[in-house]
């Protein structure tokens, strides 16, 4: 993770998506004129989101297998900085509604799933933060963050598509053409999509490495007696 | 034969990038003016400075960050090699 290329790239993309995302012409629609370009903000903080908490759940597997801390704080990060890409994207997501459905919320499926999968990552952060014993805590929150990862992909991206949704590809199946996307916002759209991933992935890994040196140096000072460097291996790696 | 399929085939090209510039009517109201007199630039400008500007304090935080972890890292691994 402190490799320095794919945070060039990370840069690189993010540059591209905020020069472009302004300048390159898109579909002049009704209702949607200039907003259509939300699409290079908005959306990616959801699919960035999904990807945050997927690397989350399979960090949290991973703690399950081997107990190592590391694992545990890494999905601790991801989440956090889900959460974070989560609230911007229901505020971002407000806004764009209020110009173009009228109103800040209308109870849409999709606005609805979203708050509740907030909602149950807030939950997990409340559960995680009411335990003191490390070894307790990392265990019951890697299970809440399997469990919590497998409700919200179902609630966020089938329940919609079960019922009437103002998101577009939602309602129905959409099959192959989920976005109804023109072809030169493509362009754009999933480079900024894998240049908000890459960022994210950077403020997680920063949010990581401040809590592992945060807890070593907790345990090193609270285990300075005997046989503390064997308790140090087997809890990091 | 081989020269004339691929030179056909740039002609076809050519006719869909014409018929992907052809914007269906004005009567849509777009920021068309922004984009006449300039003014885009100066929102663009405006967002990367702010980009920028969190990107340079990110950095500087990973860097004392680094510092950091050489110093606890080594200092526990000289507590350890001292018991």
């Amino acid at each position: 993770m402190t490799k320095w290329w794919w945070k060039f790239l990370a840069i690189a993309l993010m540059l591209f998506t905020i020069i472009m995302g302004m300048m390159a012409t898109v579909p002049a629609l009704p209702i949607l004129h200039e907003t259509i370009r939300n699409l290079y903000y908005h959306v990616p903080m959801w699919f960035g989101m999904t990807l945050m908490l997927m690397v989350a759940m399979i960090y949290s597997i991973r703690y399950l297998r081997r107990g190592k801390m590391e694992h545990d704080i890494l999905a601790a990060s991801f989440t956090k900085v889900g959460l974070l890409m989560g609230c911007c994207g229901i505020t971002t997501g407000m806004l764009w509604a209020q110009s173009t459905w009228g109103v800040f919320w209308n109870n849409d499926p999709k606005e609805t799933a979203a708050a509740v999968g907030l909602l149950l990552y807030f939950a997990y952060f409340v559960l995680r933060n009411s335990m003191d014993d490390m070894d307790k805590r990392a265990r019951v929150s890697a299970v809440a963050n399997i469990i919590f990862y497998f409700t919200f992909i179902p609630i966020i991206f089938i329940v919609p598509r079960l019922t009437d949704s103002l998101h577009p590809g939602n309602g129905g199946n959409p099959g192959f053409n989920a976005y109804d996307l023109d072809n030169g916002m493509r362009v754009i759209f999933y480079p900024a999509v894998i240049g908000w991933s890459l960022l994210g992935t950077w403020i997680a890994s920063v949010t990581a490495r401040i809590e592992i040196l945060n807890s070593k140096f907790h345990f090193a000072i609270n285990n300075s007696a005997s046989n503390s460097a064997k308790q140090l291996e087997s809890k990091f790696s | 034969m081989f020269f004339k399929k691929i030179i056909s085939f740039l002609l076809l090209q050519i006719i869909t990038v014409s018929a992907f510039a052809q914007r269906p009517d004005n009567t849509i109201e777009m920021a068309d003016v922004m984009r006449s007199n300039g003014k885009i630039y100066v929102v663009i400008a405006v967002l990367l400075t702010i980009f920028a500007g969190l990107l340079i304090f990110l950095i500087s935080q990973e860097m004392k960050l680094k510092k950091l972890e050489r110093k606890i890292n080594e200092h526990i691994s000289n507590q350890n090699n001292n018991q």
